[in-house]
């Protein structure tokens, strides 16, 4: 074609993403990865007051397989694990609500009940795990289920980790999922640790999909720190499921690299194996897949790292000098009624 | 004689037994090559192998079946759950299967299911339960719930010992917090069943078990100063219930206080104050109070966590009021 040679021409967009959904995208990697170091120098103030969970190296498969998901206000619905703040902050979770969570203020969403990313909001569609793993999948049927019964054309999402493959919950739930075809995605994270354990102690299959087919669920398997090929394949999953077709399993291969939580220093990872991932690091791959195509300038980027660190020092100024819940305020809210349980008899004596 | 920990206790505990007895292995999560999430069994694996130090899949249901089926073939395993919270996905094995083996079918099953239990460390509501009125209702099963270091030595030997199947609760508070001099090369077995005077008084009574021992203690001091005189029982083992122990502090003070960690309603206090009543009504000279947890899940918040438990402060001030009964 004549004059179409003076310029090299940036290669198509995959997946059907606009250039401002890639920065977009991009946008939550970064912001993910910056709440999360703000949150360590929390920790170690020691402003955080539990645990802190890191999801170094896994921030690319949580964002880009919550992006693939139509968001809103009743649309889709997802359930992420400690390792998905990324899914969370897609899902429209705030920076500010997270660093409340973890440093139990009162104004937090469970104000000060609950830890870290176990919240949810039902508007916005997630739902925040408990501590005892797999338990989410049966749960999820049964949003899933709702949504089929009442004809809505909406999907959800829930992650697993490797280990918690391993539990009861996890069998019971997606098989009830995959008998009654329920429109839900199941994310499997094989991020080669759980805790210390790695996979070979933990199943005797190769592939977490493996498992998936014994439900007769599809199942497929990315490289999880490619973020579009994430996005790719989770699309695909979710709008399969959202033409009715079933239970959608997707298996993305990555890497836990820090240890299980802040406290644990992960001696029983191989430093070659730590020094292998960190080159596979997901958010440079995305960012050089970037610019090397073309589909953003590094002008773009660099102004959206200084919007995400302007945003996370606001939030962190806002929450960060709040008090704590009232001690009394524990007793409520445990039935709808009563409304509050009793104060027992001894807290009502004087010296 | 040098000091060691609650945690080093149990450890040690571990180590006389599998070393004595080559039936006795360890099975759970990260317990073999992390050596546990607290790291009761540090060095474990290097020492005995990977065939009786077995970290397990994610799976309290099998941790806890495989234990009983090693069990009945003579086997004397060991199931470590990370957090003792963990135990309720293997409730059904323990409450149908084990519980019951013995006397439906007359299969031994010689378990222990231990794992670190109790709150005061800001764990939120699935890092910090106390199970025990769960199994409490259940025949067949034995609970222990050590609170010195001497019993967490004497109480895991015991329960590894024991052809019966013994959930060990250990309260992760005391872990590190609690020490004593332990006598090497004495062999320190604490009978299952059997309660523990932890402090001699005449005026009231305080039965109590694991971390709030501690704090009835130190509220024992306060009350001390203001003339009233406690004697504290540490129960030791919840089931079966040491009831000569607590009718003997029953008869001896006329006034007792049952302080427990755990949630009110449904609580062990429930039982044993009803066992009093039953036994030892006319050697009462007051009501019966319990100091307990309040009726929420655990919060994670300092000032929730602290409003929700029974502090120190609490104690004192129950105790002092019924003193004046």
């Amino acid at each position: 074609m004549p004059g179409s040679t003076s310029l090299p021409k940036a290669p198509p967009i995959p997946a059907g993403l606009s250039r401002d959904q890639l920065l977009e995208i991009y946008r939550f990697l970064r912001l993910t990865r910056t709440l999360e170091e703000r949150l360590t120098a929390l920790y170690k103030q020691s402003k955080v007051i539990g645990g802190l969970f890191r999801s170094l190296g896994q921030e690319g498969e949580s964002v880009a397989s919550a992006y693939a998901l139509e968001r809103g206000r009743h649309r889709d619905f997802l359930s992420p694990l400690i390792r998905n703040l990324g899914s969370l902050l897609v899902m429209g979770a705030q920076p500010v609500q997270i660093l409340r969570q973890y440093m139990a203020k009162d104004q937090s969403p469970t104000r000060g009940r609950e830890l870290n990313v176990h919240f949810g909001d039902l508007e916005l569609g997630y739902l925040g795990q408990i501590s005892h793993l797999g338990d989410m999948i049966p749960v999820m049927a049964g949003v899933t289920l709702t949504f089929k019964m009442r004809r809505e054309p909406r999907v959800g999402l829930v992650y697993i980790g490797d280990g918690a493959t391993s539990t009861g919950a996890f069998h019971e739930g997606l098989n009830f999922a995959a008998v009654q075809r329920c429109p839900l995605v199941v994310i499997g994270e094989y991020n080669g640790y759980a805790y210390s354990t790695t996979p070979e102690r933990q199943f005797a299959v190769r592939n977490l999909a493996d498992k998936a087919k014994g439900y007769g669920i599809p199942a497929v398997t990315v490289d999880g720190n490619d973020v579009l090929a994430v996005y790719e394949a989770t699309k695909y999953a979710v709008d399969r499921a959202r033409m009715g077709k079933g239970v959608h399993f997707v298996e993305v291969k990555t890497f836990r690299r820090k240890g299980h939580a802040e406290h644990d220093d992960q001696h029983y990872v191989p430093q070659e194996e730590l020094d292998r991932w960190a080159k596979n690091d997901p958010i440079d791959r995305y960012l050089t897949q970037l610019l090397s195509n073309g589909w953003a300038e590094e002008q773009d980027l660099k102004d959206i790292d200084g919007d995400v660190r302007d945003e996370i020092d606001q939030a962190t100024d806002l929450c960060v000098n709040e008090p704590l819940p009232p001690g009394e305020s524990a007793l409520s809210g445990v039935y709808v009624h009563p409304a509050t349980a009793d104060r027992l008899w001894f807290r009502g004596l004087h010296g | 004689m040098a000091e060691i920990t609650f945690l080093e206790g149990l450890r040690q505990g571990l180590r006389e037994e599998m070393e004595r007895d080559d039936r006795v292995f360890i099975l759970g999560e990260d317990v073999g090559a992390y050596g546990g999430a607290f790291k009761v069994t540090e060095g474990f694996q290097k020492q005995f192998g990977d065939s009786r130090v077995i970290d397990t899949p994610i799976s309290e249901a099998a941790i806890v079946g495989a234990a009983a089926g090693a069990a009945h073939l003579g086997m004397r395993p060991v199931a470590e759950m990370q957090f003792i919270d963990f135990i309720s996905c293997a409730y059904d094995m323990l409450t149908n299967y084990v519980a019951t083996a013995r006397y439906r079918a007359g299969l031994p099953t010689p378990i222990v299911v231990r794992g670190p239990c109790g709150g005061y460390v800001r764990g939120g509501p699935f890092h910090s339960q106390n199970p025990e009125a769960a199994f409490f209702h259940t025949p067949g099963l034995k609970i222990v719930y050590p609170a010195t270091v001497r019993d967490a030595k004497g109480l895991i030997k015991a329960a590894i010992r024991d052809d019966d199947p013994v959930l060990y609760l250990e309260h992760k508070w005391l872990y590190r917090r609690i020490k004593d001099q332990i006598p090497e090369g004495e062999e320190i077995l604490t009978p299952i069943g059997s309660a523990r005077i932890a402090r001699e008084g005449k005026d009231l009574s305080i039965i109590t078990y694991g971390a709030t021992v501690w704090k009835s203690l130190e509220a024992a001091e306060t009350l001390d100063r203001d003339g009233v005189s406690v004697e504290i029982l540490d129960l030791r083992t919840l089931l079966p219930l040491d009831d000569d122990a607590i009718l003997q502090t029953v008869k001896k003070t006329n006034k007792v206080l049952i302080v427990h960690e755990d949630t009110r309603t449904g609580g062990l206090a429930g039982e044993i104050t009803a066992r009093i009543n039953e036994r030892a009504f006319e050697w009462l000279d007051g009501p019966i109070m319990r100091v307990t947890a309040h009726d929420v899940p655990l919060p994670y918040a300092p000032t929730l966590e602290d409003f929700v438990l029974p502090q120190t402060d609490d104690i004192v001030k129950a105790a002092r009021w019924l003193a004046g009964y």
